[in-house]
């Protein structure tokens, strides 16, 4: 097997914050195949968001990312000059946001921010440029590219706009694409279409995805590996239907049992107890152990990571693989 | 409806806008052909005549050729002349100096919200020590150090407003840094200078046109002060202000004219801008938009 197009070793990112320092992000590892889809689930807080932004290079004071390794394309990210984080921004990675009616700026034509994006990373005429722009439209489902291009972000609606950041992030043919949760502000019918398409895009580019969300029935349907993060860890990784069908960790199984759809109508839902930890006092050793119903006494100390099989659990009790799976997510679209 | 269009249509709803921005384009039109349209070239000494001094408004010319409509000043100056000539002085004084205070100003105040951290921490303490100065203060005092002229003037005044400009600026701008697009802008792989120019400045604009219409009649108000004191323009080439102190001692004998009407003028001026100015606000603001 060749090197893994991205390969994030143990990344801890930190924010300074009057009590000291806070890690959003602590000891994250995963491997990323080139072309492959991977999904990143957590609550509010967990640190996806922030992992994402690590692998960019757009974590700004008072965060730094105080250890670990980002390799890309064979190359370490962290502790890389700026300016060739930034040639690598838009051009080899991406990046697609969560709010679509704030991605765009609202003062720009389409086209201005669309041939920006190509200008900066490549000395090609603008007519070319735009004659891309237009092609991009076009592959994300825009009608009339040539009228679109002319207009202001307010002149679309929110999905179109989101196919607009879509087209944007596809412009220079990157070979990761990191989406945060782009769906999420979207309508269900439109984050259908959206998610459809997407996957398309990134099967016939070739191009890897990561995908934030904290919408387990998309990951289901879009991703092929998924990585459960909590508190700043990933408590769990490994193959989307292995772990859906069959969590390790209690945290996914809670996780899962919090679906609306995984309960009988007429009862109270399931929900975790408690609430997410705040970072800057977890509790010592697992940081889900006072939620857990699995819980014991040793769960005071540190987990360390088990690989079972090729998934990863980090989690002292693990779920017994053969626990009855009572249901799948795999009534998820698409 | 297209942005210009609603824009438009927004600042019409208020009469009173309307009816000040007619008054400023008629004062700006003018200023602007003050030489082909006033009766009398009031700076050009040669012309003037002493002993068509203090006429009352309406009086004839002694040598009969002219008819002063808002009559003579001390030295025989037409007052619809000097009045369209000080026009062109304060409103130029005026510009300039809001201008140039808010390319210096704004510009400082954006670029601090970008960068954050030392720059912005001084830039901003410095803008507090500024504005803790009363401005007449600080202009006056500069004025005594620099001397007089149009481009002292116009620097005293430029001194003592880009800290506003650089206050609101930032302000702006941070508000707009947090927001999705600026990161998704650097998302893209954009320069620092792009992203400022391109991204930040345009969207942090609305609030810093309003500050400068405001700052404008501020400026012009200030150079009228200072002119009334003595310390600003040349007496050879009077603006408002200095035309309103020429007429002062002569207030309490009757002759009214030579400070009511350049007062007039400059009341009107500076109305008409702040009417403008604060509809602008209400336009430009989010919070009010329908």
């Amino acid at each position: 097997m060749s090197a893994p197009l991205l390969q994030v070793q143990g990344l801890v990112t930190e924010f300074g914050t009057r009590d000291g320092a806070v890690r959003a992000v602590n000891g994250v590892s995963f491997d990323l195949a080139e072309g492959e889809v991977l999904g990143l689930v957590g609550e509010s807080g967990s640190g996806k968001s922030v992992t994402g932004f690590s692998i960019l290079g757009l974590i700004d004071p008072p965060g730094r990312i105080a250890a670990g390794s980002i390799r890309f394309e064979g190359r370490e990210l962290v502790g890389a000059p700026p300016e060739a984080l930034r040639r690598l921004r838009g051009h080899r990675i991406a990046m697609i946001f969560q709010d679509p009616m704030m991605t765009l700026n609202p003062v720009l034509r389409v086209d201005t921010q669309m041939v920006e994006a190509i200008l900066a990373h490549e000395r090609i005429p603008r007519a070319q440029a735009l004659e891309r722009c237009a092609e991009a439209l076009h592959r994300v489902g825009i009608a009339s590219p040539g009228e679109r291009l002319a207009q202001y972000p307010h002149q679309f609606s929110g999905g179109m706009r989101q196919r607009v950041a879509i087209a944007i992030a596809l412009l220079n043919r990157p070979s990761l694409i990191i989406a945060d949760e782009p769906t999420t502000a979207l309508d269900v019918t439109v984050q259908g279409q959206i998610l459809y398409e997407m996957q398309q895009l990134v099967r016939d580019a070739g191009t890897a995805l990561i995908w934030i969300t904290h919408d387990l029935a998309v990951v289901a349907g879009l991703a092929e590996r998924i990585a459960v993060m909590y508190a700043g860890r990933v408590v769990e990784q490994g193959s989307v239907d292995a772990v859906l069908d069959a969590p390790l960790h209690p945290y996914t199984r809670g996780l899962l049992d919090s679906v609306p759809a995984n309960n009988p109508p007429g009862i109270a839902l399931r929900q975790i107890p408690g609430m997410t930890p705040a970072l800057a006092q977890l509790p010592p050793g697992c940081a889900f152990a006072p939620r857990c119903s699995q819980a014991a006494a040793d769960c005071s100390r540190e987990p360390a990571v088990q690989r079972i099989g090729a998934r990863e659990v980090r989690c002292i009790r693990p779920l017994q693989v053969t626990a009855p799976a009572a249901h799948s997510s795999g009534e998820a679209r698409p | 409806m297209s942005p210009w269009a609603r824009f438009r249509a927004d600042f019409a709803a208020s009469r009173l806008a309307l009816f000040g921005l007619i008054v400023l384009t008629l004062i700006l039109v003018v200023a602007l052909i003050a030489p082909w349209i006033a009766p009398q070239n009031p700076y050009d000494l040669g012309k003037l005549d002493l002993m068509d001094a203090r006429l009352p408004p309406g009086s004839a010319a002694m040598d009969g050729g002219l008819v002063y409509r808002l009559g003579t000043d001390g030295q025989g100056r037409d007052m619809v002349s000097a009045i369209l000539y000080g026009l062109r002085v304060s409103l130029l004084v005026g510009a300039a100096s809001g201008l140039i205070a808010m390319v210096i100003g704004g510009g400082l105040g954006i670029v601090a919200a970008y960068l954050g951290g030392r720059f912005e921490q001084v830039l901003m303490r410095i803008v507090d020590i500024q504005l803790g100065f009363p401005a007449i203060l600080v202009a006056l005092i500069l004025i005594a150090t620099l001397g007089k002229g149009v481009d002292k003037v116009i620097i005293a005044l430029i001194t003592v407003q880009w800290a506003y400009y650089a206050r609101t600026a930032r302000s702006a701008a941070l508000s707009e840094r947090n927001k999705e697009y600026m990161d998704a802008a650097r998302g893209l792989g954009l320069g620092r200078a792009s992203i400022v120019l391109r991204h930040l400045l345009p969207n942090a604009l609305p609030p810093l046109i309003v500050v400068g219409t405001v700052q404008i009649a501020h400026a012009i108000a200030l150079e009228a002060t200072l002119s009334f004191l003595g310390l600003g323009l040349p007496t050879t080439e009077p603006s408002l202000g200095l035309l309103i102190s020429n007429g002062y001692e002569f207030m309490l004998s009757g002759k009214y004219w030579i400070s009511v009407y350049p007062g007039i003028a400059l009341l009107l001026t500076i109305l008409s801008i702040n009417l403008v100015g604060d509809q602008l606000r209400d336009v430009l603001n989010p919070r009010l938009a329908k």
